[in-house]
């Protein structure tokens, strides 16, 4: 073989991508052709066209891309509002220097900050200005046909020949019979028989980009549409969804009150179980709410909300998050008549629902001159008790195994009438006098089921009552959209599998006679990536043929030009 | 303690001691590898450079077409099929692969068969102690951080042992491999060992499975494929510096040439991150869904979320920038070994300083 054949295949071997090889290396794929950065002419116009085939370029595309990732960390790192408004204030009372700094860089709010938008809405302005053109493109690679065989064969990637006694154009024949029963889009271009195949990678690839875009349109209208709001449900009592019963309520910003799906739910009970023993007694097993719900007015249904598995009515959910106790409690006034009896639900503290909260006494008790008063206790729950000195007022496990339920009263106003919100959980101790027993010391008790404490000078008295009741506390949120973010996910990644495990390839078979009568066909194959497959697929595809077109026996022992040494 | 919890701990037990085994098994492929280096190091073969420098014709003619039909036995035309010569794709060198750490010594590729042999008894210990684990704990072994560690290299290995069973082009990966999966076994033993016990309701869900599942699996296998970017940094330099006629170090020039071509590694950790790039996706979309049953929505920006989104976005750049002109390569390269760093950030940093929903860590 001479040397100079080889320096010019090295030579073809450092060029980029099928430039030697003209028309039949081009349009392999619809990657959008570079750029050069520089020189924008200096007409309005001209800058406009400059900038946009700079940002619809795969270079800023990867450039944006980096920027998304490295925008998205420092909300990882940050509490975000979004997430924890409690930790953000805690994060800024113990960073007074830098909180100022941070707050002018939305650090707070990372996810809806104006730069992070920015970087998201520009990487998607460049993704719809690449889809659109390639879109075209690919339609009319779609419409034409494969490009006739280079004029070199042996410059490609995979290579075969050999000579038979085949007539030419049967051998081009036999050729486009076999690429087209192996769905290749093949045509015959003069001596040679052009093919293509793995068009769905082109068509994966704007699946996912397209997908891409669905799945971020579908999430910014579930963020605004979205609503979610909780609500504590002690058991026996329900919930009907209207602003007014929720506990606390957030809404997206194109959100309105009539959107709220019309239903109510009743809690008939909670069910929660625990370790019992071993070195993580007392770590929850299983949490569970039995509830009867009823949809716009509709008959009863039974149904079990647990923590995966949210109750679903018409696209809005009900999950349950959280879960406490209720002793239930009686109060009376110096004359034994009832002015409250009702479970009271306490607000747990730590892991084994150590709970603590305020029973409020609104109207109905009047105290032993007959003046009206409002009484509050201030309680404190345990579900299983440690015993006296053991810890004391600090629950051992968070089952109901030995519930105890310490209290200290006030009476007075409790000043709910001050107009301004109060909190229900907390007692405002500013216009309530603490009851003490007849030595001046503050009257407070553990009560066991059953047992009551009594007032002094006969003002009436408190019982806890043998029940405690559990609550839990549900989120309601419902979240336009998600079915088509979903939709687009799924379309993603079929996209996906299409575009990176589809080849797309071209497959060259040229037959010509030969100075000797004798037939040579050559047949080469180019790929648009680094493929294994493409020179199997390619011997696969010789062989066939060779088989019709049988290799044709060498007239002298010399191996021909180029042999293999 | 009933019954049942009682054999439940002798099973959890056990595991532990399988996984301990498997630790010293993998202590002695590791020995043997590096016997397998060692001796490897004797053979003097220069292939790259003669590719490089064209001192030796060989290489280079490799590259030429041959003729297909070839005439055997004198006179009687036994024809041959036709052969198929491949070029390497235009743009990247014609060199040859290196011949492995066993250098094409017997004694070298002897000790580099009972390393492999090793791993793979290593392997079946280490898969057996993740199943019995799984049994004591009568649930899926990812509860914590120790299950995810040993699930993770269990995986890894295997993943390797199944590329050796397809004949591929892998058993330079095998030092690199099985000092890591010793590295992050002694960490799950030591820091991140956690007593077998059940899940916290939040985890109960099929999608533990799926999710759980799918995540360990790509974590592993993109392990694979940053290794081969990391030798394919290091091989092309190699390659570089004697292309442009210098002179790299002994240590370079034993180990590095018997590392397979610049150009092999590349593709191999390409194909390996594409390949895992749709899986990745699925992962994130499965733990979006689960997150949606769990807590009431299926995206919060939890630091969790981020990390996988930004892991995923990494590895989108690294896809594109092989697609794109002057990115290909050493940034293409350096851009995959970014998204790999973001992986595992994203276990062992968010499990274990970033105060985040997903605190089953465990640790
Ligand atoms: C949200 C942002 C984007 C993501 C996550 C993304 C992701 C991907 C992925 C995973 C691939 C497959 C790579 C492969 O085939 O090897 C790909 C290919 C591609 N992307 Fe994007 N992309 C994004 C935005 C863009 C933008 C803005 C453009 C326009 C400049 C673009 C143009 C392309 C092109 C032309 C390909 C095909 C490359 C090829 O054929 O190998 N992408 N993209």
């Amino acid at each position: 073989m001479s040397k100079t054949e080889t320096e010019e295949q090295r030579d073809a071997g450092d060029a980029p991508d099928g430039k030697d090889l003209g028309a039949a290396g081009a349009q392999l794929s619809t990657v959008p052709r570079e750029e050069p950065i520089g020189g924008p002419s200096l007409s309005v116009i001209g800058w406009a066209r400059w900038f946009w085939r700079q940002l619809t370029s795969m270079r800023v595309a990867l450039i944006l891309l980096f920027m998304l990732s490295l925008g998205a960390i420092p909300g990882s790192l940050i509490p975000q509002n979004s997430v924890d408004e409690l930790k953000v204030q805690a994060y800024k009372d113990s960073h007074e220097f830098s909180t100022p700094v941070l707050e002018k860089l939305q650090f707070f709010d990372v996810y809806s900050s104006v730069w992070f938008s920015a970087i998201y809405i520009l990487l998607f302005v460049s993704l719809i200005g690449c889809i659109v053109p390639r879109s075209w493109q690919f339609v009319g690679q779609l419409r034409g046909r494969p490009p006739g065989a280079p004029g070199r064969l042996t410059r490609l990637p995979a290579y075969t020949t050999w000579r038979t006694d085949t007539d030419p154009g049967q051998v081009r024949e036999a050729a486009l019979a076999m690429l087209k029963k192996r769905r290749f889009r093949a045509h015959t271009v003069g001596d040679a028989v052009a093919a293509e195949k793995g068009y769905l990678r082109e068509a994966g690839n704007l699946l996912f980009h397209v997908a891409l875009i669905v799945m971020l349109v579908s999430f910014a209208a579930g963020q605004l549409l979205k609503s979610e709001g909780g609500k504590l449900v002690v058991e026996g009592d329900g919930f009907s969804n209207t602003l007014t019963q929720y506990d606390d309520f957030k809404s997206g910003s194109l959100f309105s009150a009539d959107e709220l799906t019309p239903f109510t739910f009743k809690l008939d009970s909670f069910t929660g179980t625990y370790a019992k023993s071993g070195p993580e007694r007392g770590t929850p097993r299983t949490y569970q709410a039995d509830v009867t719900y009823s949809e716009g007015g509709g008959p009863d249904k039974k149904s079990v909300i647990e923590v995966n598995k949210p109750l679903v009515i018409d696209g809005t959910k009900v999950y349950l998050n959280g879960h406490g106790y209720a002793p239930v409690v009686t109060v009376r006034d110096g004359t034994g008549k009832v002015v409250f009896n009702g479970a009271a639900p306490l607000l747990p503290i730590d892991n084994n629902v150590t709970s603590t909260g305020a029973i409020k006494v609104m109207d109905g008790y009047r105290d032993k001159s007959g003046k009206k008063e409002q009484l509050g206790f201030q309680a404190f729950f345990v579900p299983t008790f440690g015993g006296a000195g053991k810890g004391d007022m600090f629950s051992q496990f968070p089952g109901l195994e030995f519930p105890v339920l310490a209290l200290t009263g006030y009476h007075g106003s409790l000043g709910v009438d001050a107009g301004l919100p109060q909190n229900v959980y907390q007692l405002d101790t500013t216009k309530l006098t603490q009851f003490k027993d007849p030595k001046g010391q503050i009257l407070k008790a553990r009560l066991l089921p059953g047992e009551k404490l009594t007032f002094p000078n006969g003002a009436g008295s408190i019982t806890f009552e043998k029940e405690v009741k559990e609550w839990a506390t549900f989120q309601i949120s419902r979240q336009p959209a998600t079915g088509w973010a979903l939709t687009g996910a799924i379309a993603a990644i079929a996209g996906l599998v299409g575009s990176l495990f589809i080849q797309r390839r071209r497959v060259w078979v040229r037959a010509v006679a030969g100075a000797d009568g004798v037939t040579v066909v050559e047949m080469a194959g180019l790929g648009r990536s680094e493929s294994a497959k493409l020179p199997e697929e390619l011997a696969d595809l010789a062989l066939t043929l060779n088989s019709e077109a049988p290799t044709a026996p060498d007239p002298s022992d010399v191996p021909a030009e180029g042999a293999e040494k | 303690m009933t019954l049942a919890a009682a054999t439940n701990e002798n099973l959890a037990q056990f595991s532990n001691s399988l996984i301990y085994a498997s630790m010293a098994v993998f202590t002695l492929a590791f020995f043997a590898h590096i016997a397998e280096w060692v001796f490897g190091s004797r053979s003097k073969v220069g292939r790259t450079a003669a590719a490089l420098t064209g001192a030796g014709t060989a290489a280079a003619a490799s590259a030429a077409p041959a003729v297909k039909v070839r005439q055997e036995g004198g006179g009687t035309a036994v024809l041959d099929k036709p052969k198929i010569v491949t070029r390497s794709a235009a743009g990247t060198r014609d060199v040859p692969d290196g011949p492995g750490a066993a250098g094409g010594t017997m004694k070298g590729d002897l000790y580099g068969r009972i390393a492999v042999s090793l791993t793979v008894l290593a392997f079946l210990i280490e898969a057996s102690g993740v199943v019995t684990r799984a049994v004591a704990v009568q649930r899926a072994p990812w509860g914590n951080m120790y299950e995810f560690s040993t699930t993770f290299s269990t995986v890894a290995v295997g993943a390797y042992i199944g590329f050796l069973l397809a004949r591929k082009n892998v058993r330079w990966i095998g030092l690199p491999l099985v000092t890591t999966v010793l590295l992050d076994l002694g960490v799950a033993v030591t820091w991140l060992y956690t007593k077998s016990d059940q899940l916290v309701p939040a985890l109960h869900s099929y999608w533990l499975w799926i999710h759980v599942s799918t995540a360990i699996f790509c974590g592993a296998v993109f392990y694979l494929g940053a290794v081969g970017t990391l030798l394919y940094l290091f091989r092309d330099s190699y390659e570089n510096k004697l292309a442009r006629g210098g002179n790299p170090g002994p240590f370079a020039r034993s180990v590095l040439e018997r590392l397979p071509a610049a150009a092999s590694l590349d593709k191999f950790s390409y194909r390996i991150n594409a390949a895992v790039f749709p899986l990745w996706t699925f992962t994130i979309i499965a733990g979006a869904i689960w997150a949606g049953d769990a807590w009431g929505r299926y995206w919060g920006w939890d630091a969790k979320e981020v990390w996988s989104f930004i892991t995923w976005v990494a590895y989108a750049a690294y896809l594109h920038a092989r697609a794109t002109a002057g990115w290909k390569g050493r940034k293409a390269a350096y851009i995959g070994l970014a998204a790999f760093a973001c992986f595992l950030f994203n276990y062992y940093g968010v499990n274990i300083f970033v105060n985040s929903l997903h605190s089953y860590a465990g640790v």
